[in-house]
């Protein structure tokens, strides 16, 4: 494969909780759209399960193994029913810490987020497990996530953590579409986008001279990233 | 004669006003940038930016069909005030922050929007989206005019926004340097969720230029042209090398995924010019407002904040 554009971008409806079978065939830039339950994770859910070391409220493993870096907007309508009008992911590469705790110590095999991971991460983590990192489209097209969730199963610490922290569990319906990032083998779509941008961007620094002032960990060589 | 108080704008409509400013910001794409993306969707050749460009127009759609939020996060909402000279509020100014910040906590309840607003440190949450300092409210004066204007914003609060000091010598390539590292930053992996409008603030003091590349971000609409000829061109020469940097939407190869730079300029010191850029992104939630003291409200789009007197140089 020369390049992103040489990509299928293949469709797949799964149920959840994902097989390895389903996992195995997604392929980089392949759209996914998912059935059954996703919950929701972010710093506050971590920090409780993996450094306050709290028993969880739930067994995660048996519900399903898809997670979402997200928190909804959502209220209660008339009949006192949590009804999520829309759903959009926050960077991934801030969980690098605990991600690895929840998908060996619970099961999860789908990572659905933002910005995806470093290669290195995938290669040490998602690879050994057949596991797989979608992203968001966009990163801002919350309203057709919000669409595809039909119901919210259950929402654990929200007293404690607040609406954007709480642990959601909903319930889904060709909820997406997400666009593969990691397959089950650690290969990385946003490698081999960066491999094609980073030729254009290095031309047009071409010419361009460095501030007369330097920053402590500033960025100057356009090939590098912030994180 | 009436009395200055028959005059009085109502605190109870600016909060009614403030909750409708919220709603309509949160799930209506305003023309010109729904015009800019579709634009760019047609335009884009390279098949992911495409899908990515096609699913942002979709996602437009839903949000005003279903009446949902277009982006779930809710970022930092704001508002901006432009109040006329002559204009006059029902329990003065203390009252309009109260109205405002009533109007927020109402919308984050009944839009809804998600409550984004924490302590920094505890990171505790009224689930309103109101706290210390929130939401913001930043305000400009009118002449000759008895209305007051209010613009919601809700803003990422995240990635896409830089700061640097720059010296004369440094010049025009130092403002085109820095345009590249802020992309290069934040454009990879779509962090600033691109296409964006790139703001930029030059001169004036630290804060100052991080505030006007902020406003220049949210308050002008895209195809909007700085007055001052040569600062427009610099806005146009941006543009094309935001175009020429190949990272699209995702941060996916593209034809590029700036939909428009304003730059906004304020006197600075002598021996310096500092600079701040702000990427907005394509869930652009704005709305404005003008209440005049009959109690009429006229919503538009376009906050049309930097007037003329706004960006006055003279004594006068």
């Amino acid at each position: 494969m020369s390049g992103t554009a040489d990509l299928e971008m293949k469709e797949h409806h799964l149920t959840t909780p994902a097989t390895a079978e389903d996992l195995a065939k997604l392929e980089l830039g392949d759209v996914v759209y998912f059935d059954g339950l996703v919950f929701t994770g972010r710093i506050g859910l971590y920090k409780k399960l993996f450094d306050e070391k709290a028993p969880p409220p739930v067994d995660i493993a048996s519900l399903t193994n898809v997670t979402f870096h997200c928190s909804p907007a959502v209220g209660k309508n008339e009949a006192g029913e949590w009804e999520v009008a829309a759903v959009t992911a926050t960077a991934s590469f801030r969980f690098e810490k605990h991600l690895p705790l929840l998908l060996d110590g619970h099961g999860v095999r789908c990572v659905i987020g933002k910005g995806g991971m470093a290669q290195q991460f995938y290669e040490d983590h998602f690879k050994r497990l057949g596991a797989v990192f979608l992203n968001t489209v966009g990163y801002g097209i919350g309203a057709q996530y919000g669409r595809g969730i039909t119901g919210v199963r259950d929402v654990y610490w929200l007293d404690e953590l607040g609406i954007a922290q709480a642990m959601w569990v909903f319930e889904v319906k060709d909820f997406g579409p997400f666009l593969v990032e990691c397959d089950a083998r650690g290969n990385s779509l946003y490698q081999m986008a960066l491999a094609e941008t980073n030729v254009e961007l290095g031309k047009l620094y071409e010419g361009l001279p460095l501030p007369t002032l330097k920053r402590m960990g500033e960025v100057h060589n356009p090939e590098d990233e912030v994180f | 004669m009436p009395t200055m108080e028959t005059h009085a704008i109502s605190s109870e409509l600016i909060r009614e006003v403030a909750f409708e400013l919220n709603r309509r910001a949160a799930i209506g794409i305003p023309k010109d940038v729904g015009d800019s993306i579709a634009d760019m969707a047609e335009r884009e050749t390279q098949k992911l930016s495409k899908f990515v460009l096609l699913e942002i127009v979709n996602n437009y759609k839903v949000a005003v069909d279903e009446q949902r939020p277009m982006c779930a996060d809710t970022g930092l909402p704001r508002f901006y005030a432009k109040i006329g000279n002559d204009a006059a509020i029902e329990g003065g100014f203390v009252a309009l922050e109260r109205s405002v910040r009533q109007g927020t906590a109402d919308a984050t309840e009944r839009v809804p929007l998600r409550p984004n607003r924490v302590h920094p440190i505890t990171r505790h949450d009224y689930n309103n989206n109101v706290g210390i300092h929130a939401p913001t409210v930043d305000y400009s004066w009118e002449p000759d005019v008895d209305w007051i204007e209010l613009t919601s914003f809700h803003k990422g609060g995240l990635f896409g926004g830089d700061y640097r000091m720059l010296f004369p010598t440094d010049g025009i390539d130092g403002i085109k340097r820095f345009f590249l590292d802020v992309i290069s930053e934040f454009f990879k992996r779509g962090l600033s969720c691109q296409p964006a409008i790139v703001g930029i603030g030059i001169g004036g003091t630290k804060d100052t230029c991080v505030r006007l590349a902020k406003e220049a971000a949210c308050l002008r609409v895209v195809g909007d042209r700085n007055p001052d000829p040569e600062i427009g061109k610099l806005e146009e020469d941006l543009n094309d090398l935001g175009r020429r940097t190949s990272l699209g939407p995702m941060g996916f190869k593209g034809e590029g995924a700036v939909m428009d730079t304003h730059i906004e300029v304020a006197y600075t010191h002598t021996g310096g010019m500092p600079i701040s850029i702000h990427h907005q992104c394509f869930a652009l939630r704005r709305a404005t407002a003008r209440i005049h003291p009959d109690g009429r409200v006229e919503y538009r789009e376009n906050p049309l904040w930097f007037t003329d007197y706004y960006r006055r140089d003279s004594v006068a």
